[in-house]
């Protein structure tokens, strides 16, 4: 087996009082990788990460941590450590005690413990902040005291909890960054769960979206954006126009009362699909017999683009990313470029809301 | 805020007349002797007398007595409250619940209960007999007293205990668990820092009202064991001392007021963040 892997799931399942949470999941991270576990609230994604935390245990399948299975492996006996979501720092120690904490069970000298942990409170940025208690810290503050007192440990891996769901828009993306230092500088393998697409866009080595308990799409960020594997995907990971049509045959698919040329090829001729679009691919031109016209519905300005609906003549309403602007009223065209097309597999994952529009 | 303030006007002259008013009373009856010319003198007579050696020893077992029922209920209850809070929620209330309901008795009747059952012709010997051990003197003994004190302070232990559990955040324990903590670990590490105050707050309950109990040690342990508040009441109601009687419960309420000081200062010292 690979060496680098440090975590494998084998067709975990997981279910609660019969209903089922996670289904088959087949999983592996590398060392020293970021993964974050993608998905939306409800999804599976932190029954997941409390799996490996070892806080449930699964159904069936097996987890294997450096080649052993951790299935019966209490959580105090697995090399890894935790930031929970709402950081759960322990009200009655202070800054130091709590990330002191870990090393205090393992019974390390005292100076071994003092250095180690304001070698970890200078790296979250807080040193000099041990005396504290930690209800006068502030949010941002508390998740780094949480980090600080899981990074202390030396772990394998870190699971993160939405860590950042809790802070405001600025620091989050400060954390992001200086998280992703941390990632880099300890080289320890992160695994992130976050319902966040951007914040997984930008911080992960690897993404896994997940949904009704199963991995969607597994992929470098890139990947996840540019291929989506299904409409889900396509809308969760950034903003997407999603459309049923048909394939008419290789290369050419047929929406919006239009043949387009594509670059997807394999599927049966006439066969129905769903057509991906994303908002910033689409140029709006003067309407033509090429382009799938309609009338503009609304614009907002979004400081780096314009956020433009069109509302075509078949009554679907387009979702346009535009540095230029456009009348509100006026008569459009959408015109797309074959590579601006995905096509995808109708399957019961697809989120296509607009009108069955094909023949 | 005047209005407001109103409010508390009924609580306040209640407390004037059946508190502060007694305490000056008490307080002049320990400390002023009436000469036979009838003019006021202080004095600490009636203090050093109360101080004897025969007071002090009933005082020293009445303290005694209550520092074992607060031990006995404090090794009862934690595990208790330990177990109920593992409980599912709602069988954890009902567990709690039959814990609570002979609270709702008056607990002199509950006493008397036992009187009846402890006597040497009924269940309890009865059993012992069948059991083919020799029957037993069990009321009017010691033993006797400090099973009524526990068997009526325990609930005062237990509730502020489960309380405090009850506050206790489960994510703590998960973070503690993936810290490394093993169960014993997660409990001295964790639970018991976290439940410190209910502790305190049990011991304050069961302690400072074992002390001054007496009906219990009256109806339990006879003539044999004299607690402190026995005492009291015969300096009053039998010698009509009023004076000794008044500086013995001085002597009582100084103790009183110590032990809560070094309580509150063991709390004080182990919960900076403030505790619940």
């Amino acid at each position: 087996m690979d060496k680098q892997r440090l975590v494998l799931l084998k067709n975990v399942s997981k279910e609660f009082d019969g209903v089922e949470v996670l289904s088959n999941i087949n999983l592996y991270i590398r060392k020293n990788e970021f993964l974050t576990l993608l998905g939306p609230s409800g999804c599976g994604k932190t029954t997941l990460l409390r799996l490996l935390g070892g806080f449930e245990t699964p159904t069936s399948g097996d987890i294997l941590f450096d080649g052993k299975s951790i299935v019966n492996t209490p959580p105090y006996r697995r090399q890894l450590n935790t930031v929970f979501q709402r950081y759960a720092l322990f009200p009655h120690l202070n800054v130091f005690d709590n990330v002191a904490f870990g090393l205090k069970i393992k019974k390390l000298p005292k100076e071994e413990i003092r250095q180690k942990v304001e070698e970890k409170l200078k790296l979250v940025g807080l040193a000099g902040y041990g005396k504290r208690t930690t209800d006068t810290l502030s949010g941002g503050q508390q998740q780094r005291v949480a980090i600080a007192r899981a990074l202390v440990n030396e772990p394998e891996l870190l699971l993160l909890d939405e860590p950042l769901g809790a802070l405001d828009l600025k620091f989050r993306k400060e954390m992001q960054l200086e998280l992703k230092r941390m990632q880099k500088q300890l080289g320890i393998t992160f695994v992130y769960v976050t319902h966040d697409q951007e914040e997984a866009l930008s911080m992960s080595d690897t993404i896994a979206v997940i949904d009704n308990g199963r991995i969607q799409q597994i992929g470098t960020p890139e990947m996840i954006y540019n291929e989506p594997v299904n409409s889900f995907v396509a809308d969760f990971i950034g903003e997407s126009n999603i459309i049923y049509g048909i394939m008419k045959e290789d290369y050419v698919a047929h929406f919006s009362g239009k043949d387009f040329r594509c670059l997807d090829r394999g599927y049966n001729d006439n066969e129905p699909v769903v057509v991906v679009v994303r908002p910033e691919d689409i140029k709006l031109v003067p309407p033509t017999d090429n382009t799938i016209n309609g009338v503009v519905t609304s614009i907002v300005f979004m400081g780096v683009h314009y956020e433009i609906r069109l509302k075509d003549d078949n009554g679907f309403e387009w979702l346009i990313q535009s540095i230029d602007s456009a009348e509100v009223g006026s008569r459009m065209g959408i015109y797309l470029d074959p590579d601006d097309i995905h096509i995808m597999d109708r399957s019961q994952y697809d989120t296509a809301e607009s009108l069955e529009i094909t023949q | 805020m005047n209005k407001k303030k109103a409010f508390a006007v009924p609580y306040i002259v209640w407390m004037i007349i059946f508190t502060v008013v007694p305490l000056f009373l008490i307080l002049f009856y320990a400390f002023i002797h009436r000469t036979d010319s009838g003019s006021l003198v202080f004095t600490t007579e009636y203090i050093k007398s109360a101080l004897s050696g025969s007071s002090m020893s009933v005082l020293i077992l009445s303290l005694e007595y209550a520092l074992i029922t607060t031990v006995i209920c404090l090794v009862l209850a934690y595990p208790a409250a330990l177990f109920l809070w593992q409980l599912k929620s709602r069988i954890g209330s009902i567990v709690n619940l039959l814990f609570m309901l002979p609270m709702w008795m008056n607990f002199l009747l509950r006493t008397y209960a036992w009187r009846a059952l402890l006597d040497a012709n009924v269940p309890i010997n009865q059993f012992l007999q069948w059991l083919g051990l020799p029957a037993m003197q069990l009321l009017y003994t010691e033993g006797a007293v400090i099973f009524g004190l526990v068997y009526n302070f325990l609930p005062f232990m237990l509730l502020p205990i489960y309380t405090a559990f009850t506050k206790i955040d489960r994510s703590y324990i998960q973070a503690a668990e993936d810290l490394g903590a093993n169960k014993w670990q997660t409990l001295t590490h964790v639970i018991l820092p976290l439940t410190k105050p209910g502790i305190i707050t049990g011991i304050t309950m069961v302690f400072m009202p074992a002390v001054t109990s007496f009906v219990i040690s009256r109806l339990l342990g006879g003539s044999q064991t004299m607690m402190f508040d026995d005492l009291l009441e015969n300096q009053f109601m039998l010698l009509k001392d009023w004076n000794t009687g008044s500086a013995l419960a001085v002597i009582m309420m100084v103790l009183m007021l110590i032990s809560m000081a070094l309580v509150r200062k063991t709390d004080d010292d182990s919960m900076p963040g403030g505790g619940i």
